[in-house]
């Protein structure tokens, strides 16, 4: 970068746990916290809003209001105090999917917490995804997992939910079994699916393909550029 | 609105040609001109980026300079060698270094096969490769495809230079791990009655794409993650692997893991040892971005290299031609090929397509790179760079307002995060390094060419030959992940526990380096890259 460039770039002021730098006001929360000069371990994974490692409580100066981001997805703001998340201790029921249905019966045993929800809509109001955190928690209380699945998608298992629910539920870990169940069980499998890997294993695919691995390249070049496209 | 200043005056181009753009065909590149611009601009072909190995088994072999620099290293252990008499850390039968979507497939298969397992793994499990890809995953489950047809198109689409038992793997098993994933509960795109919805991707000859709406890589890994934790197969994180350690007879038997957090370095003992650690977009080969997850630093190569195992078209690397250029909190992220797929189109500054929009990822990443660079017609960036548009509004012209909201809403979020709402704005585009087409070479149960080593994942070389085709690398993943864990156990099984371990290979290597001078001051694995912005 030339220095004309920089000197055009504004600076802002972010409190990385209450210290503070000075850092141009381009950058994401996760570039600012490495300007600064750390050097990040926990805290970052995908650095493109995937993974949900980055999740990040901030609050800007003078301000009461809590608010939260993934840092790799949020842009610096002049008076940012920030902390990152490192871990959260958040509870996983391990089951034998094999072994369980999709009802309400079998997953008030692994996830009884998620019965108690108060309706605070705190973990809707926190998701970096806009996902209706709250309404699919609803949907898995009435044994609608199909729903539950739908919804809570796109969720990256950030894990900001959990640390605003007032009666400890693990949002992310009940909506990954509700979309689990729902494909296991609610979904249809795939007949010709089941087929071809059946036919597969008993070699019934074998003569075609050994066909072409024997074949020289001058036949395969020719056959790959004759090839019909659906 | 982030287009201000200069670029937003530059905007103005974009919107003036658009509706004169609309149906209007831009032509495809003629075989001559492909291979002149892939010649003259691909990354690939540009001698000034590679360099001869001077150590090693495959010395003499040409690398990307970057990757030969990390390659060239002495070990973190060269001061500090780890008592490996005393009692191991860890002691099992499967060490799989690597949590992402090979190594959590290769875990789940080593346990039901009956091993004990560890996964080593250096960020988060789960924080790779394989959870940001968006796309989806080849197989064959059609009635109208076989896997024959699949492996036609791998080999034609790799330049035919793919090991053939390896891609016989690959399509053959690829009905059967779609299988096992929709038996996990994998939450695939269906029609009413169960059927895969599927479409096309580069160079493929049926549709036979497979996708989790624009999170398929995502719902892959947490689906097998869980998967894993319910099995209760030990994961420990922030622990990344350092060094191979070998036995008495010279096959691998455990690694030494560095504790990210305490410093530490500990001793894991295995019978077998599967390196799963992925790709190396973060050695950022020519200055490129990269659409790569934080950890992605050729680990596994570098310490597999060491080690004696043998890589395969490591300098053949994939670079997509639209990564995120501008706002620059976008820089490297990729923009999915879906969205030229539905229209979108390549633009100079002047507003005018210099390339056909759906050309294959090295032609088109070639073609900006020669506007930005030779024809100086790339759109200038505050933050020093060059770029072209990516006209997306163009998108809702052709096939309907809300398009774009329908079929591509992680991009629409994204941009929209960084104030770019790509209904009505064009995006900012540049290459990005994306794919290590090589990797470490390995047969069809995974096993590299070091006795009791397996490497699954984007770590392995010879699948896809020199160029892999969307789709398949999810498929490779699953595919050698599942194979390498059953081998690996299987072995195991047939194994007493590996005596005289020793790391006298890193002496062997260190007096080449000594002797060619090779490595300066060069410390490997990178494990973490260091950015500061500046
Ligand atoms: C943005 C993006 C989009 C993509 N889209 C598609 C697509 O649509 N279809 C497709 O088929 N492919 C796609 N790909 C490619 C594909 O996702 C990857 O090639 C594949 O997932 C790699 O899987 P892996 O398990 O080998 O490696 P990864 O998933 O990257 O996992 C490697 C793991 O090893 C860990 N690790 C690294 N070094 C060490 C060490 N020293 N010690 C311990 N652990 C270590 C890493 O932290 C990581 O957890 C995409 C890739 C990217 C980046
Ligand atoms: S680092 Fe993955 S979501 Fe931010």
């Amino acid at each position: 970068m030339s220095d004309e460039i920089k000197d055009e770039i504004k600076m802002v002021d972010l409190y990385i746990m209450g210290k503070r730098y000075t850092v141009p006001e381009t950058l994401t929360i996760m570039d600012g916290m490495e300007y600064a000069g750390y050097q990040l371990k926990r805290g970052c994974g995908c650095r493109a809003g995937f993974c949900g490692a980055c999740a990040t409580v901030y609050r800007m100066v003078g301000d009461y209001e809590l608010k939260v981001g993934l840092a790799c997805q949020t842009k610096v703001e002049d008076g940012m105090y920030l902390a990152q998340i490192p871990f959260f201790p958040g509870r996983k029921a391990t089951f034998d999917l094999e072994a369980i249905k999709p009802s309400t019966a079998y997953f008030a045993q692994l996830y009884p917490e998620v019965y108690r929800c108060l309706g605070c809509s705190s973990c809707t109001k926190v998701c970096p995804q806009d996902i209706d955190v709250m309404q699919y928690i609803a949907y898995i209380q009435r044994g609608d997992f199909a729903k539950a699945a739908d919804i809570s998608f796109d969720c990256v298992m950030c894990g900001l939910c959990v640390s605003r629910c007032p009666v400890n539920i693990v949002h992310y870990n009940a909506a990954l079994t509700a979309r689990r169940l729902y494909s296991r069980y609610i979904a249809k499998p795939d007949a010709f699916l089941a087929a071809r890997s059946g036919a597969i294993e008993e070699g019934a695919c074998d003569s075609e393909i050994d066909a072409l691995i024997n074949s020289d390249q001058a036949t395969l070049q020719d056959m790959y550029n004759k090839r019909e496209i659906e | 609105m982030a287009y201000t200043g200069n670029i937003g005056e530059l905007v103005k181009k974009v919107e003036e040609s658009r509706t004169s753009r609309v149906g209007v065909h831009y032509p495809r590149m003629t075989q001559e001109e492909r291979r002149d611009v892939l010649e003259k601009f691909h990354p690939d072909y540009n001698t000034d980026g590679f360099r001869n190995l001077k150590v090693g088994v495959n010395k003499g072999a040409r690398l990307p300079v970057e990757m030969a620099d990390v390659f060239e290293t002495w070990s973190r252990l060269r001061d500090r060698k780890p008592d490996l008499q005393a009692d191991p850390v860890y002691d099992v039968d499967v060490l799989i270094i690597g949590g992402g979507g090979a190594g959590a497939a290769a875990a789940l298969e080593a346990k039901a096969a009956g091993a004990s397992v560890l996964i080593a793994t250096k960020l988060r499990f789960g924080d790779a490769n394989t959870m940001m890809a968006q796309g989806g995953i080849q197989a064959a489950d059609k009635e109208n495809d076989t896997p024959a047809i699949h492996y036609l198109d791998v080999v034609g689409g790799g330049r035919f230079e793919n090991i053939p038992e390896l891609a016989r793997a690959l399509v053959m098993d690829a009905p059967l791990v779609i299988k096992w994933l929709e038996d996990m509960g994998t939450m695939f795109d269906k029609k009413e009655d169960g059927t895969m919805i599927t479409i096309h991707g580069g160079g493929t000859s049926r549709k036979r794409m497979h996708a989790a709406r624009d999170y398929t890589g995502a719902e892959i890994m947490r689906t097998l993650r869980d998967e894993v934790l319910n099995k209760g197969i030990t994961v420990v994180e922030f622990c990344a692997a350092v060094d191979l350690i070998l036995d008495q007879n010279g096959r691998a038997a455990g690694a030494v893991l560095f504790n990210l957090e305490t410093e530490q370095y500990l001793s894991a003992r295995a019978k077998t040892v599967i390196m799963a650690t992925g790709g190396s977009g973060r050695l950022h080969y020519r200055g490129f971005p990269t659409s790569n997850h934080y950890g992605a630093t050729a680990d596994g190569l570098v310490i597999g290299y060491r080690a004696g195992a043998k890589i395969i078209y490591a300098d053949s690397i994939q670079y997509h031609p639209t990564g995120g250029a501008y706002p620059p909190q976008l820089l490297g992220l990729l923009v999915t090929e879906k969205t030229r797929g539905l229209g979108a189109t390549p633009l100079n500054i002047k507003g005018e397509q210099f390339v056909y929009h759906l050309e294959t990822r090295d032609v088109a990443s070639s073609a900006i790179l020669k506007e930005c660079h030779e024809r100086k017609l790339g759109v200038p960036l505050p933050t020093g760079i060059s770029s072209v548009w990516l006209d997306s509004p163009i998108i809702e012209l052709t096939h309907g307002e809300g398009t774009i909201e329908r079929q591509l809403p992680a991009m629409m979020r994204q941009f929209q995060r960084f104030g770019v709402d790509i209904r009505t704005e064009p995006m900012l585009i540049y290459p990005t390094l994306h794919y290590q087409n090589g990797g470490l070479l390995i047969d069809e149960n995974g096993l590299s060419t070091v006795e009791n080593l397996y490497v699954a994942g984007e770590a392995a070389g010879g699948i896809h030959g020199t160029n892999r085709l969307m789709g398949n690398s999810l498929l490779d993943i699953i595919v050698f992940g599942r194979r390498a864990g059953r081998h690996a156990a299987f072995v195991s099984k047939e194994m007493s526990v590996p005596a005289g371990l020793n790391l006298d290979h890193l002496d062997a290597f260190h007096r080449e380096l000594e002797a060619t001078g090779a490595a300066d001051g060069r410390v490997g694995p990178m494990l973490l890259p260091h950015y500061t912005h500046r």
